[in-house]
């Protein structure tokens, strides 16, 4: 999902970094408050940027025949909403664009767009529908972390073929070519994302059942609602 | 094994199992090189549509080998490996500290049993 620095026309390098600041903004200060209010949150904050640190490392082969990499964005979403995985997700690209030559400066922006916004809120929003309806906390983070990592590569498949329609065939043409690159490379890929995602819940279920019950993950049914309007509430 | 530990271990397996199933198969076999990033195909794929497209800014750093990129990697996810294991040691030695201490103060009569439902709870 990384595009590579330099490969967005200037326009939309602009344009995708005008629309990623906010959210990334707004999850520097949830972050900070994060801090502030329960310190006792940091090491668990470490940790949720550590998996994403780790999974968007791992370039695993998949039956396209092409490798690819999971985001590790659903854990962080999940555990502390996903405005702080805005934050968490573009340290982790800022590292990759200034060390490693992956992605880059001027596309930043976009890769903000699709790995830090659009994957954790697409994976969060999941998760959260499928716990309002009590299904299984554990099926829940599975399909939460799977659509977190495949949004992400459909969100990056759209950006290049805004930014490259095919002269024949249009914004349509180009998308069912990235997307061909992209979304169906990550199938399994983010199924390993998903079985991942759930081997830490579990691990964390057992040794930080206290942090999860004060962040909500437990809350399922009519109290899952309950979840946001309170840490809103708490926020103000 | 306790079953915990057996479900954990079947994740990663399947886990492995998708990762090594591609190679297995020869899914790369006929590619001109197979398996490569998905990300590289991408640029690719502009070439392809925009022949006249020149990327307008190059990374202020690159890496100057496949070597130093891939230890760069390394580094990456080693740096996020010790972090996550880090907290499942500290929280671990937490849980354990915490259960000697209940057992301690629940004395001899209570048991190492009583001392250990006591931490859970908490």
């Amino acid at each position: 999902m990384h595009i590579a620095e330099g490969f967005l026309p200037p326009a939309h390098a602009i344009a995708w970094s005008v629309a990623s600041a906010p959210f990334v903004v707004h999850g520097v200060r949830s972050l900070t408050r994060e801090v502030r209010e329960n310190p006792e949150s940091t090491l668990l904050l470490g940790a949720s940027g550590a998996f994403t640190f780790v999974l968007s490392a791992l370039k695993l082969p998949s039956v396209t025949g092409s490798c690819s990499h999971p985001t590790g964005t659903g854990l962080g979403a999940i555990l502390f909403r996903p405005p702080i995985m805005a934050v968490l997700g573009t340290i982790t690209l800022l590292f990759q664009a200034l060390l490693l030559a992956h992605g880059g400066l001027t596309t930043l922006g976009a890769n903000v767009f699709s790995m830090a916004v659009v994957g954790p809120w697409a994976g969060y929003a999941v998760y959260r529908v499928l716990r309002r309806y009590d299904v299984p906390l554990m099926v829940a983070v599975f399909f939460g972390a799977f659509v977190a990592d495949l949004s992400t590569y459909c969100v990056t498949s759209v950006q290049l073929a805004l930014a490259f329609p095919d002269p024949g065939s249009g914004f349509l043409g180009a998308l069912g070519k990235f997307g061909s690159i992209f979304a169906f490379t990550q199938i399994p890929l983010a199924v390993s994302e998903g079985l991942l995602t759930v081997l830490v819940m579990r691990l964390l279920v057992q040794s930080s059942k206290g942090d999860l019950t004060r962040l909500g993950v437990f809350l399922a049914g009519k109290q899952a609602r309950t979840r946001t309007v309170e840490t809103e509430t708490v926020s103000r | 094994m306790n079953k915990n530990t057996r479900i954990n271990a079947l994740l990663l397996l399947v886990v492995a199992a998708l990762a090594v199933l591609p190679l297995a198969l020869g899914l790369g076999d006929g590619q001109e090189e197979p398996f490569t990033g998905a990300d590289a195909q991408a640029e690719t794929a502009i070439t392809e549509i925009a022949p006249d497209y020149e990327p307008w800014f190059s990374p202020l750093y690159e890496p100057p080998s496949g070597e130093i990129e891939s230890a760069l990697f390394a580094l990456q996810a080693a740096l996020g490996a010790g972090v996550l294991a880090y907290y499942f040691g500290v929280r671990r030695g937490r849980r354990q500290g915490e259960m000697r201490a209940t057992a301690r103060q629940d004395g001899g009569g209570a048991g190492p049993g009583a001392g250990k439902s006591a931490a859970r709870r908490n």
